[in-house]
């Protein structure tokens, strides 16, 4: 018998895969020992655990392990890569680059950079979500010290082009960070490679416990460095103190291994699901995919159900953990501001519906997902006055609307 | 958010969704607010113009639960009313019928709206002068 509800929202966060508990598990028994204990065995055990998740780490984003600085997530990352570079630099500029559809962790921290009178570019993106390679040229300027865009979009999957962003922001002596939360683990990421200079991830989006992540901080060609934005006991090479969570980046670096390990059967298996999930609920008349389709994480899709409104969507399949484009907890609608960047009109991002697969989603639970949605967008179409319009062929943008 | 067993029911099994003939005479149509605002909809009321009583009620919401609750309830309360019977229906009984939280208070303001207007539609439609609305929201 299918379990429901069925969990469909692993961009917010995944299971904790069996296999990552099992690493831990000793960490949060007998092998309690803090890390930077230098004295004696207790110590010395955690060290080596660190060590050895950081060798994992490294092994999946191809760095050196000592350029892993491990935080308490993907959000402290953002903070610290940003802030961090933002106060090192502020002899050689003050102005940062990033993009309109970012995680609020990279644009709440924008802001708070703003307000230490830093300068902040906010690059718009195309209707598939991605940004323009010439208005970034256009907006480097000899005081550009950053520039920062996420590798995939959580809300769509979206891959930006990271190596010509990379590229760009070199040629003009500028560092190159990316929000690889979403990509990390699940599509290869070479830093290398990609000409990352920071990168933020964390173990919760890849089958990893919650509360531990890294900022990957190149350590050669450039030597990059951040100013601490936690003070203390002087960890992770003075950029981030705080005894260090020894079970869970035991936990993260185990993530890391098996995401190597299972990356390429994860992804084909994944992406065909959600293609096929995609493909059925695009027979629906007036469903759209948001974001782009040619670069996009493998086991993401956003489908947005024109002339049904997102909460009642949502209530209609029940039987789906689901996230929508709809922020309407309250009275006062918020669509999402990624859509809204992507050029969705308001009633259109309200009734969009994303769905994040898993290594754990089953053939069998699609299926279902595939009925449930269908079922629920046509019953509310049949209830739905501007369906009805919109099968006679009234223009809706025609009728005076009687705004309250 | 938690709905209640009410709301989630006419959600579940709707009453008298569906379309009356808006050319008739004795047909009131009332279609309140908009799509950007996340809500529309579309009330119809069927009169015999003899006893002055409501003898058919449709609705279709684009709307969430609450709102589509709200209007299913309201055709259910209409029909076999009167006119001036059904002009006195207030948001509150549907507030209080539906337990809705104040912030679905607006989706029972919206189906009075709809019954108000439906009912003036038709009193247009036969020579009769628009009512007031005796509430303006928002």
């Amino acid at each position: 018998m299918l379990k429901l509800p069925i969990y469909l929202d692993n961009n917010a966060t995944t299971p904790l895969d069996p296999r990552v508990l099992e690493a831990m598990m000793p960490y949060l028994t007998e092998v309690f020992g803090n890390a930077a204990s230098r004295n004696h065995p207790f110590g010395w055990a955690a060290e080596e655990a660190v060590d050895y998740a950081r060798e994992q780490i490294a092994g999946l984003i191809n760095c050196d392990p000592k350029e892993i600085i491990f935080t308490s997530g993907a959000t402290e990352s953002d903070n610290l890569g940003i802030k961090g570079v933002f106060e090192m630099y502020s002899q050689k500029g003050n102005h940062i680059i990033t993009a309109t559809t970012e995680h609020k962790a990279v644009l709440d921290t924008c802001k708070h950079i703003e307000k230490l009178g830093g300068r902040v570019t906010y690059l718009p993106v195309n209707a598939e979500g991605l940004i323009s390679l010439e208005e970034l040229e256009a907006a480097m300027t000899p005081e550009t010290i950053l520039v920062t865009i996420m590798y995939g979009n959580n809300e769509t999957g979206t891959i930006q082009p990271i190596r010509e962003i990379a590229a760009i922001a070199h040629k003009h002596g500028a560092l190159f960070m990316t929000d690889g939360t979403q990509a990390v683990g699940k599509i290869p990421v070479d830093v290398l490679a990609d000409g990352i200079d920071l990168m933020a991830f964390t173990a919760h989006k890849m089958y990893g416990p919650k509360g531990v992540g890294a900022l990957y901080v190149r350590r050669k060609n450039p030597r990059v460095k951040v100013t601490a934005q936690m003070d203390g006991g002087g960890h992770e090479r003075g950029m981030r103190s705080g005894t260090l969570n020894v079970p869970g980046i035991v936990g993260l670096g185990k993530a890391c291994e098996l995401a190597k390990q299972d990356m390429a059967a994860d992804t084909a298996r994944l992406s065909a699901m959600r293609d096929r999930l995609e493909k059925e609920l695009l027979t629906l008349e007036e469903s759209y995919v948001n974001g782009s389709v040619e670069h996009r994480l493998p086991h993401v899709a956003n489908i947005s159900f024109k002339y049904v409104e997102g909460e009642g969507l949502m209530m209609g399949v029940k039987d789906l953990a689901v996230s929508s484009g709809s922020a309407c907890t309250s009275a006062s609608l918020e669509p999402s501001y990624v859509l809204k960047a992507l050029g969705l009109s308001d009633d259109l991002a309200h009734s969009s519906l994303r769905f994040g697969l898993s290594r754990f989603t089953t053939d069998e639970q699609i299926d279902y997902a595939i009925n449930h949605v269908k079922e629920a967008v046509t019953k509310l179409r049949e209830m739905s006055p501007l369906w009805e319009m919109f099968k006679e062929g009234i223009d809706l943008n025609s009728i005076e609307w009687a705004e309250h | 958010m938690a709905y209640s067993d009410k709301v989630i029911d006419h959600y579940s099994n709707p009453r008298n969704v569906g379309t009356l003939d808006k050319s008739k005479k004795n047909v009131g149509t009332g279609l309140v607010g908009a799509p950007e605002c996340g809500d529309v909809m579309r009330l119809q009321i069927e009169v015999d113009e003899t006893t002055n009583t409501i003898t058919d009620a449709k609705f279709k919401t684009f709307g969430c639960g609450s709102a589509i609750a709200s209007s299913s309830l309201a055709t259910e309360w209409l029909k076999g009313k009167t006119v001036d019977e059904a002009l006195a229906i207030d948001n509150m009984e549907i507030v209080e019928e539906l337990a809705l939280p104040p912030v679905k208070i607006h989706c029972s303001v919206l189906a009075e709206d709809a019954i108000k207007s439906a009912i003036n539609d038709y009193r247009v439609k036969n020579g009769m002068p628009e009512l007031e609305m005796a509430k303006s929201h928002h």
